[in-house]
């Protein structure tokens, strides 16, 4: 089970894709909101889980309460079918209930757990994205792992584009190949997210591609500008897109998206 | 090729032509085994005479690469599921080519095999040692916490510098040799292959620093250097946040 479920393997089931930062508070979670609304609007059926284990937003965004999570159907409390709830962008997610901070450490029970979660919602879904916790600690390690295609989202401020630069390097390095896209966030001017992709792209070609098989390639997801409706519609916990939808950041998300589907 | 079932040619194992198999062995010093020849006995202790022979190398009797890269996989596969820490050392003998070329290729097997046993007397039994290729070997330590890196390696590296090698025109030899390392990923199911690049890196690393030393790959967060920061930062940005 473990090898199908994992990069690499022979996949059946949702496309897996890990959103990943290295730095907090770049957000991760309002674009794996959004991205999830968007590809559900496109059809598709799609799972947003809570990979930050029970420090993701995800709840407060999607103004959802927790009330079984995770940390039920990893104690044997509740089912995943009694976990997975609707969201309003329609599509489901899996949130983890704040529980589940007992396992931010990676132990083979946390392993297990979650490669089991995995592999039984893979079949019942067409796309299922991970939303992960903030660093490069092991867990945050893992659930990439489990991915396959990663979303790095960061923003042009020096420490979150060194974090990513960072997270590109550890995983490039530790882990198999796979996908590596690049979305922007609050870019202050238009073109700054090309800047900054090609920037990293750079330093990726120089540093971290000579030591590999191959090179590692970022593919660039394209850039959503600093908005002032994102914190509107984060405070009426309304999703962007159904909140705003015609506010800049809600369509560059959408143009973004856009890449991502399938012709 | 087709499936005949009791073929009395594979039930009477006398009948089967040993005669290489056994000349293999005698060349590598090993006995015949004691059992009734023909008997399933002596068949099994046969193949595992042969199984053991082709993971051998036949210079050094360290495991060769085949034997490696097994164990290799198998260690991949475990530190993902228990997330245990486990280092892989690479080891390259310096300027062996000019060994070979002072002292002759007598010598050169010599050195290879005396650094072979200051590799196997520097580690635990349970670490494998292999000769991979020339003169390079791979050390194989499951698990080996990360803070035990530096001294382990640093072992090993001096062990192969202070032990000399008596020649047979009576000089005696000293070699001196780089060594890489690099922690597998532990929980991520990665594979061999980028394992065993990780450690080369830092072996290259070691050579190109001027050999005679020991390189191993930072573990837990990459170190993004300065250059790389400056690089993406651009020259303004890193002073500012400096």
């Amino acid at each position: 089970m473990s090898q199908a479920t994992q990069a690499g393997g022979a996949r059946r089931g949702a496309v897996i894709t890990a959103i990943t930062s290295g730095k907090g508070g770049v957000g991760k979670t309002l674009v794996a909101a959004n991205l999830a609304a968007a590809l559900a609007r496109a059809g598709q059926r799609v799972l947003v889980l809570d990979a930050d284990l029970g420090l993701a937003n995800l709840d407060v965004v999607l103004n959802l309460s927790a009330r079984v999570t995770l940390h039920d159907v990893f104690t044997g409390k509740a089912t995943l079918d009694e976990a997975l709830q609707p969201a309003p962008g329609g599509f489901s997610v899996l949130l983890a209930g704040s529980g589940l901070v007992e396992y931010s450490r990676m132990t083979p029970e946390v392993r297990d757990k979650l490669l089991d979660v995995i592999a039984q919602v893979r079949p019942r879904f067409d796309q299922v994205l991970l939303d992960t916790g903030a660093g490069i600690s092991d867990v945050v390690l893992f659930t990439v792992s489990l991915a396959d295609e990663v979303l790095i989202v960061a923003t042009p401020e020096p420490t979150s584009l060194t974090d990513a630069y960072a997270t590109v390097k550890v995983l490039a390095t530790t882990q198999p190949a796979r996908p590596m896209r690049l979305l922007v966030n609050q870019v202050q001017k238009a073109g700054e997210g090309r800047a900054v992709a090609t920037q990293l792209q750079q330093v990726v070609d120089r540093f971290v591609s000579p030591g590999l098989a191959a090179p590692v390639r970022l593919l660039p997801l394209g850039e959503v500008p600093l908005d002032a409706a994102v914190r509107t519609s984060v405070q009426r916990r309304q999703l962007l897109m159904d909140a705003l939808p015609g506010s800049p950041a809600a369509v560059a998300l959408a143009a973004a998206v856009a890449r991502l589907l399938p012709p | 090729m087709d499936a005949a079932p009791a073929d009395p040619a594979l039930a009477d194992g006398r009948t089967l032509r040993l005669d290489s198999a056994l000349a293999l062995l005698r060349q590598a010093g090993q006995a015949e085994p004691s059992a009734e020849p023909g008997s399933p006995a002596y068949l099994q202790a046969l193949i595992d005479q042969l199984v053991d022979l082709s993971s051998r190398d036949a210079l050094t009797g360290l495991a060769n690469r085949r034997n490696f890269e097994l164990a290799l996989a198998r260690e991949v596969d475990r530190v993902a599921r228990s997330g245990e820490s486990a280092l892989l050392l690479m080891v390259d003998i310096d300027h062996f080519k000019r060994v070979n070329d002072t002292h002759g290729h007598g010598a050169g097997d010599l050195v290879i095999r005396a650094v072979g046993q200051a590799l196997t007397d520097s580690v635990r039994p349970m670490d494998l040692v292999a000769r991979i290729g020339g003169e390079e070997y791979a050390v194989l330590l499951p698990n080996c916490p990360p803070a035990f890196g530096p001294q382990v390696a640093a072992r090993v590296r001096q062990r192969v510098a202070r032990s000399s090698v008596a020649l047979q025109d009576g000089q005696r030899l000293v070699v001196t040799c780089s060594v890489g390392g690099a922690f597998a990923p532990q929980w991520v199911r990665s594979t061999p292959g980028i394992w065993l690049q990780r450690a080369d890196l830092q072996l290259y690393r070691a050579k190109a620093e001027g050999r005679d030393r020991v390189c191993l790959e930072h573990t837990a967060a990459p170190d993004v250097s300065v250059q790389e920061r400056d690089m993406l930062l651009g020259s303004h940005a890193s002073q500012d946040s400096e």
